[in-house]
């Protein structure tokens, strides 16, 4: 009887409640966990990405890159583990997309959007799960690192720059969202993200230092948001100069979000 | 039981609805009416803007113009509202096929706000009503289809909808599980549940809806109760079984060569040993007993029944396609490409 009493209350609220916000997102949240477990393939990528590029970048290029910088092996690993960290925000941003896109194929977006749950709950969940599986990667590539030869010397900066990694791969995760959102399946988005992202990682200062490049693809590289956030990530975890490179990326992250979300928010209201 | 202060009658009410892609016009201006406890059939070919009316009215699209209430709530201005007291089960089964039966369930009882332990006893309940007990710890991706169904309209019905949505629900699935599906709508019409269901089927319509909208191209062709449509489009089929089987053949001959049979000629049922005579009128009917009796046939059963629905709709669809406005517009574009 009360059950029920408390139900019809419910029906009569028409606001949602930030309570209620928060209990959705949390329903949600535990839906995209159980994912997971019933998949846990799906960590795969979180797991071996981090390994596999560190272990080839490093025993591959950190050699020959490594005398560039004044250095051998050694020094390049204090170049690339920063660099790597920078791309975790990406694979966020990327997952989150390929998500919702899943979510629109199989008519399970259009339950919850005729639910009564405010339609950001459906973004926060998977947000949510996503920065976990970044921490996962985050920590797997610092493991790996150190036992490569990583000396993690600025704790305080090494929080920072895995902030900051975070702030840019929620903004570029609007742009994944339109994809998501605008595309027919969830293999077009990861094509399309890798289509976009791939020249742009590479035409950056992620693996190796630009100096060496020929001068158009210098100029690339320097506006190219991923070298200052990789700069500011390598700045913040082994030390240098980071204010420059800090301010771009969080410039950059905000124009990005400033043309992308309403993009991205406006696909979303008007998916048929 | 959920909304007293519903305005009696109509639980589904629309009014010129219009829905507009660029040129395409995939409603326009529809009129619609579900009394309250009543199955409304709308029965029309893909592309004739079913789902488009469903989306509308699950507040997925908004209308380009026209007016839409479900229980007396606005689908332009009160969506929430509206959220509260619909069940959508769409043309494929939305439910999450990573997660089990149980978990979509409870998943959903959670976002419609249900406390965690009534969200538990429903699910549960609900799995038990639709059969799915013995599979619901197990993932959605080992269902078969008609399970698949079954559990989308369970996570349909776990809000206790005053009004269920079932866009195509038996579409793809085979004879025996479209039996299923539709023996479960019944239960849920059974408890009071307003249902508007589209559908391409007309068997589909005849079982399980009361009242018909006929729709193409955007449009309301014919609606109304089923006999009330079958009465409009006339004729009745008068089933004649001679004692003597051999005598299908000449009777059928006969009937067609004095002209009183309606317009598709007689049809020999060999199967069941009967000819199946197309009549309009009361005179014709007479008359075609009067031959009978004339040439000294013996019967053994004569009946008369109305048409299928399937001829029905055709009759209908043919009116709509031959209809003068249609057909201008096509042949300018024609005429325009030729120049």
């Amino acid at each position: 009887m009360s059950a029920t009493a408390v139900t019809t209350e419910l029906r009569a609220d028409t606001r949602i409640t930030l309570r209620a916000h928060i209990r959705h997102t949390g329903a949600l949240v535990r839906r995209n966990l159980l994912w997971i477990r019933q998949d846990p393939e799906s960590m795969f990528d979180a797991v071996l990405f981090p390994i596999v590029f560190t272990l080839l970048f490093v025993y591959v290029f950190g050699g020959s890159i490594g005398q560039s910088l004044g250095g051998g092996q050694d020094a390049y690993v204090q170049y690339i583990v920063p660099g790597l960290m920078a791309m975790m925000g990406m694979s966020m941003a990327q997952g989150v997309g390929t998500g919702f896109n899943q979510d629109f194929n199989t008519g399970v977006m259009d339950r919850f959007r005729s639910l009564p749950i405010g339609r950001g709950s459906v973004l926060f969940a998977k947000i949510s799960v996503e920065m976990v599986r970044m921490l996962i990667a985050t920590t797997i590539l610092l493991v790996v690192g150190v036992l490569v030869g990583f000396d993690i010397t600025h704790w305080p900066g090494l929080f920072a720059a895995m902030g900051l990694s975070a702030v840019f791969g929620s903004a570029l995760m609007w742009v994944f969202l339109t994809l998501g959102v605008v595309m027919k399946n969830a293999q077009s988005v990861q094509a399309m993200g890798f289509l976009v992202l791939m020249p742009l990682q590479f035409g950056s200062s992620i693996f190796a230092p630009p100096q060496s490049m020929p001068g158009w693809l210098q100029n690339f590289t320097e506006y190219n948001p991923l070298s200052a956030l990789a700069d500011a990530a390598r700045g913040l975890m082994v030390g240098g100069p980071v204010a420059h490179d800090l301010w771009m990326t969080l410039a950059w992250s905000v124009g990005i979000t400033a043309v992308m979300a309403p993009v991205a928010i406006h696909k979303f209201r008007t998916k048929t | 039981m959920t909304r007293n202060d519903m305005e009696s009658g109509s639980a589904v009410s629309v009014r010129g609805l219009v829905k507009h892609y660029g040129e395409t016009k995939a409603l326009d201006g529809v009129d619609l009416d579900v009394r309250e406890g009543t199955v409304m059939g709308v029965l029309g070919p893909n592309g004739a803007g079913k789902t488009t009316l469903v989306r509308i009215l699950s507040t997925l699209l908004p209308p380009t113009a026209g007016q839409a209430t479900v229980a007396g709530y606005d689908v332009v201005r009160q969506p929430r509202q509206l959220r509260r007291v619909i069940g959508l089960t769409g043309q494929y089964a939305s439910v999450d096929e990573k997660l089990s039966g149980w978990e979509n369930l409870y998943l959903i009882g959670r976002l419609l706000d249900l406390p965690r332990k009534e969200a538990r006893t429903r699910s549960d309940e609900l799995l038990e009503r639709f059969s799915l007990t013995e599979a619901a710890r197990r993932p959605v991706a080992t269902y078969s289809g008609g399970m698949r169904r079954r559990l989308d309209l369970a996570a349909s019905m776990i809000g206790r909808p005053a009004v269920l949505y079932l866009d195509e629900p038996t579409t793809g699935l085979d004879p025996r599980t479209r039996n299923e599906v539709w023996d479960e709508v019944k239960r849920l019409v059974g408890d009071g549940v307003t249902v508007l269901l589209t559908t391409q089927y007309m068997e589909e319509a005849e079982q399980l809806a009361s009242e018909l909208t006929v729709v193409d191209r955007g449009k309301v062709i014919a609606s109304g109760g089923i006999e009330q449509l079958k009465a409009k489009v006339g004729g009745r089929t008068l089933r004649i079984r001679p004692a003597d089987p051999l005598q299908l053949r000449p009777l059928a001959d006969t009937l067609d060569a004095q002209g009183i049979t309606g317009l598709a000629g007689t049809v020999v049922d060999h199967e069941r040993g009967a000819v199946l005579v197309p009549v309009l009128s009361d005179e014709q009917l007479t008359a075609v007993v009067g031959t009978l009796t004339a040439r000294g046939v013996t019967i053994s059963s004569i009946s008369t029944e109305l048409p299928s629905l399937d001829e029905v709709f055709l009759s209908l669809i043919g009116h709509s396609a031959s209809a003068p406005q249609d057909a201008v517009p096509a042949e300018t574009h024609e005429e325009a490409v030729a120049v």
